[in-house]
């Protein structure tokens, strides 16, 4: 059992703050790092790697730093976004290799143990540069986990993975926060995130813009004010009809649109056909006009 | 210290790489035109191919092939990350990956040095100048070494040394030979035969080989300790 500390953790770049004033804890179970691309993910999973330093606060594993720490890696396994270069090898190679720098006492043990636990063992006899991506990830992955660590550290572990692996994938990370390892990794997909971890830490911009489990994040978004586009038979009658309704902030009227501000999208949705037949106006066109991930993340990093 | 696994990957990366064709093509090129300058002129023209080309440009080129491979390709594209992830002393690390260039400099460039030198005869000079070569090529893998480990422009700012600051400026100007690598292997070299030049003295050529060779060895090791992965830039 690790546990993952950042306290107050920030790194700059120049002038510019890819991760700013972050604290975080991250224990034991699957936890989903999720946040639109260039929110700093990357930054912040060097850091806890220690593949960066931070420029200020402190990340820790154990109340240890990591930083310059070369024995922490006994405790890390890291699954870095960056491709495998060393295609002449093959998957057994590759394996045994960590597996030998780790100084296992069984090396070749643990290589075919692990390459079975990621389904592995007929193509490890290929070289790596003959891999899809997805197998390239599970090598990757038995890479990390050859010595057993407490810590597992995964960078956008599915992307570019096809369906069926990512399911197969997601199923092993489940497996080993189930055995009580601290799992960790990164995704801009929030459906990914959510079919996975347990608990989920939001990050948008370098900052910590929410925590929570799963349910309590799902929340977060879809209560949140949104705007909609709504074209009718009649956009006037409509107008006031929705105005009386609680869960509606604000409309106004945009040429052929009326634009429509929802502060519970749940009640809106359920009561708007309703309400559109009781008054005989038709509905021609609904759509959300900010339904970006993006406007999401802008949203919890505004709260 | 020394990790068999990194140096056996260092291998792999050297042999495994399509530049390992370019690395066994310089000793091919120069033994080939030693032999024919030895079969068609008289006198000593084939012995003047390696002071002036062999000993001064094959073996800091071999040289900075053999260092940038095993070390430049994982810097640049991040994917050391797979080895320093694990707990392995970073200064291990680097000496293991230069014993690896250190004999590949020696096999493709100091040997082939001594081969090409005794076709042309005088078996004293051609000792002393591979003597000269292996001290060379000594320092200039761990000079390339830690060059590999600090910029993504490792083989441009390693030829760069060797065409612009030993070649061209050593040539103009003889206070360079204080800092040139290839001037201490020659005076070096010159204990064993008075048939090569006497650039700097004698204590200091030795030193200052030993001191490249370490602080290059170390250097490296340090900026692996302190590798930072940073985005895609």
């Amino acid at each position: 059992m690790s546990t993952l500390v950042l306290d107050s953790a920030s790194r700059w770049f120049g002038n510019v703050v890819a991760v700013n004033d972050v604290s975080l804890t991250i224990g034991p179970g699957v936890t989903g790092l999720l946040g639109p691309n260039g929110a700093g993910k990357t930054t912040l999973m060097a850091m806890m790697s220690g593949f960066l330093a931070p420029s200020a606060g402190h990340v820790t594993l154990d109340g240890r730093p990591v930083w310059r720490n070369t024995e922490t890696y006994r405790q890390i396994g890291l699954v870095p976004e960056r491709e495998l270069s060393f295609g002449y090898l093959t998957g057994r190679q590759f394996v045994r290799a960590n597996a030998d720098l780790h100084r296992l006492p069984d090396a070749a043990a643990a290589t075919e143990r692990i390459l079975g636990v990621v389904d592995m063992v007929e193509p490890a006899g290929r070289r790596l540069d003959t891999y899809s991506k997805g197998m390239r990830q599970r090598i990757k992955i038995a890479a990390a986990l050859v010595h057993d660590p407490a810590v597992l550290l995964l960078d956008e572990p599915f992307n570019g993975v096809d369906p069926r692996q990512r399911m197969h994938l997601m199923d092993l990370l489940h497996r080993l926060g189930d055995e009580g390892r601290t799992v960790l990794f990164s995704s801009h997909i929030l459906e990914e995130v959510e079919r996975l971890a347990r608990h989920i830490e939001v990050v948008v911009s370098g900052r910590h813009a929410a925590s929570g489990d799963f349910g309590a994040i799902r929340r977060l978004m879809t209560d949140r004010p949104v705007q909609y586009a709504v074209q009718s038979s009649d956009n006037r009658t409509l107008a006031s009809v929705l105005m009386a309704q609680e869960s509606v902030r604000a409309v106004s009227l945009r040429g052929e649109h009326l634009d429509v501000q929802v502060g519970d999208l749940g009640s809106f949705a359920v009561d708007l056909p309703g309400l559109a037949r009781q008054h005989d106006v038709t509905l021609f066109e609904l759509s959300p006009s900010d339904e970006s991930l993006e406007s999401v993340f802008a949203y919890l990093v505004a709260r | 210290m020394i990790n068999t696994t990194i140096a056996k990957l260092a291998l792999q990366a050297l042999l495994g790489r399509r530049r390992f064709f370019l690395l066994l093509a310089f000793p091919v090129l120069l033994i080939g035109l030693v032999a024919l300058v030895t079969a068609l002129v008289d006198g000593d023209a084939a012995y003047e191919v390696l002071p002036g080309l062999g000993y001064p440009l094959v073996l800091p080129l071999v040289a900075i092939l053999a260092a940038s491979s095993v070390l430049g390709p994982e810097v640049d594209d991040g994917s050391i990350v797979y080895l320093l992830s694990k707990p392995v002393n970073r200064y291990g690390i680097a000496i293991s990956k230069w014993l690896v260039a250190l004999g590949a400099t020696l096999v493709a460039g100091a040997l082939p040095i001594l081969v090409a030198a005794l076709i042309t005869g005088d078996s004293t000079r051609a000792t002393a100048l591979f003597v000269g070569a292996v001290v060379a090529g000594t320092a200039y893998s761990a000079l390339f070494l830690a060059i590999s480990a600090v910029t993504r422009h490792a083989v441009i700012a390693s030829l760069m040394f060797v065409l612009v600051w030993e070649s061209l400026l050593g040539n103009l100007f003889t206070g360079i030979a204080w800092l040139s690598i290839s001037q201490w292997g020659l005076r070096i070299g010159h204990e064993v035969s008075s048939a090569l030049p006497d650039p700097a003295n004698l204590g200091y050529a030795i030193v200052a080989s030993l001191v490249v060779t370490v602080v290059g060895a170390w250097f490296a090791g340090d900026r692996l300790r302190s590798f930072s992965l940073t985005g895609d830039e």
